[in-house]
């Protein structure tokens, strides 16, 4: 199937969620350096589950639309669950076969809601390897 | 005599495929003639052996044909001797040997290395490394808006004497454009500050000539020149080789070796601890003879006519523009550009699909990219294999994934 499917570049033309927040609860970014893609995520945490959720970004429409699409996704998620999301879960919402060259674009979202979560608990960030191997 | 295209690409394995791609990806890494993969193949079949070893004829033979592909380096850049030839890893590990034993003995904290904005990481992360390890300080040539480095700058940062090393690259792997080096050379020497010349991207687009250039040291790899991976080159001045402590240790580069001490190989010996790159070292010899088939002239016209064309069709896209120069007189190899609204991965992604090579990202050249405001780019480059045609395929799946990503 055509990686860009009609869906990813709905989301990279009109995506969910995308803008400031004022009072996140957490906010964290991650970038890919090897191509300039990058993600904020604000994150707005009441009561163990996720409030809002608000993002900025820029790059490449996999990374921009996979954003786009977890986001809309994370609202009302407990964050014990949001912290255990596997790649698989970033995958099956992006429908379109994801290739080694283009794992990172597609999990960078997913990277930083992981990171984000981990700043709440004031541990150390984790690495690519686990983010895509987990 | 234009260059023959037909004839040219008949001696690449890949090129004689029935659907071979649009390779237009040559300044990361040039496609093998036969001749070179055959070279290297009879070493492994034949002749494998080591060198500077055993006392058998085989032995010797490996020791020859390496000691060729010195020599022959030594001719394709016009050094006086082939003890001034060093192969190492790559153009990466040769600026890295520069720094890591020329600088560690002559560079003390307050010295300054001058590099110009166009430089790859390659020629950056070996000077941040001495900056962290012994405070030197890095000082930059800037650009203008047209890719032309800015000599005044180069005239400040060696006013008060602090700069012992210019080291610039003699062809952008993104702009494509060619900072004038025996200027910049001169002014350095002028100011009794030594200069390293990287040549990975020059080298197979220039024809090279250290002495004419007068350069202390010049780095580049094999694979950009159709040779194999992991060997590349680097050339320095008799004298600073002499004086310059080795690099590895392990064998090959001692004379003698105690349970207290060591005296080191004279160079290149020296510097070239372990068994080293032999069959590559035959590889290049084979790629340096391949090139050398076909007249400079040749190939620098046919290269320009490339860009020239490259340059026109890019042009009559709207939205997308072009980094740099935008001319093919003022630049080399390679044109770089974005596209309003079209990430390079995405572009590159689906030409790739349709079987056209390019590359997408920073190239290994972040500062610069920082200083043209952008975070990635995408670098079409040409090489003496490609054809007009191949740039209006192009041209063409450059407008198709626009059309597709901006619907
Ligand atoms: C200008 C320049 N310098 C250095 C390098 C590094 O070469 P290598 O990776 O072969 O060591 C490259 C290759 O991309 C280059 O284009």
């Amino acid at each position: 199937m055509d990686l860009y499917a009609e869906s990813i570049l709905d989301h990279a033309h009109h995506p969910f969620c995308k803008g400031p927040m004022k009072h996140p609860t957490v906010s964290h970014e991650e970038s890919n350096a090897s191509c300039g893609d990058s993600l904020e995520l604000r994150l707005l945490i009441k009561g163990k589950r996720m409030h809002d959720i608000r993002w900025e970004g820029e790059g490449c429409a996999v990374s921009q639309a996979a954003m786009s699409m977890l986001a809309g996704h994370l609202k009302g998620m407990t964050v014990e669950k949001a912290a255990h999301l596997p790649p698989r879960f970033v995958f099956d919402l992006l429908k379109v076969p994801i290739g080694p060259r283009r794992t990172k674009c597609a999990l960078l979202c997913l990277h930083a809601l992981k990171n984000a979560l981990r700043k709440l608990d004031g541990e150390p960030a984790q690495s690519w390897t686990e983010t895509i191997g987990n | 005599m234009p260059l023959d295209t037909t004839a040219i690409r008949r001696q690449f394995p890949i090129f004689r495929e029935e659907h071979p791609p649009i390779y237009l990806d040559s300044a990361a890494m040039g496609q093998k003639p036969a001749n070179v993969i055959d070279a290297m193949d009879t070493y492994y079949q034949l002749a494998a052996s080591n060198v500077h070893r055993g006392m058998y004829a085989l032995a010797d033979e490996a020791t020859n044909h390496y000691e060729a592909g010195r020599e022959a380096a030594r001719a394709f850049i016009a050094a006086r001797h082939r003890d001034e030839i060093v192969f190492t890893k790559g153009a990466t590990e040769s600026i890295n040997l520069v720094a890591k034993t020329w600088g560690k003995v002559n560079l003390r904290k307050g010295d300054a290395v001058v590099l110009s904005i166009l430089e790859h990481h390659s020629n950056i992360v070996p000077w941040l490394q001495l900056k962290e390890d012994i405070g030197i300080s890095l000082r930059w040539i800037d650009m203008e808006d047209d890719g032309s480095l800015r000599m005044g700058d180069l005239d400040v940062a060696l006013q008060d004497g602090k700069v012992k090393l210019v080291s610039v690259t003699g062809l952008s792997n993104v702009l494509g454009t060619l900072p004038s080096l025996s200027q910049i050379i001169e002014r350095a020497r002028q100011a009794n500050a030594l200069t390293l010349v990287d040549a990975s991207q020059l080298i197979a687009h220039r024809p090279i000539d250290v002495i004419k250039l007068d350069c202390d040291f010049l780095a580049f790899s094999g694979h950009k020149l159709f040779g194999p991976t992991g060997i590349g080159v680097l050339y320095a001045r008799s004298p600073l080789l002499s004086k310059m402590p080795p690099f590895l240790g392990g064998g090959g580069m001692v004379q003698r070796v105690t349970r207290e001490e060591f005296r080191p190989a004279d160079p290149p010996a020296k510097f070239e601890a372990g068994t080293p790159p032999i069959a590559e070292a035959i590889g290049l010899k084979a790629a340096i003879e391949w090139f050398t088939q076909h007249p400079w002239k040749g190939i620098e016209a046919h290269e320009h006519a490339l860009l020239a064309h490259a340059i026109e069709k890019l042009k009559q896209i709207s939205g997308l523009n072009i980094l740099g120069p935008a001319s093919a007189d003022k630049i080399a190899g390679c044109v770089s550009f974005t596209i309003e609204g079209v990430h390079p991965h995405d572009l590159t992604d689906i030409l790739g699909q349709a079987g056209i090579c390019l590359r997408a990202g920073h190239h290994c050249a972040q500062p610069l990219h920082e200083r043209l405001g952008i975070g990635a780019s995408t670098r079409l480059s040409v090489s003496l294999y490609n054809t007009p045609e191949e740039i209006d395929r192009c041209a063409e799946e450059i407008r198709c994934a626009i059309a597709k990503l901006k619907k």
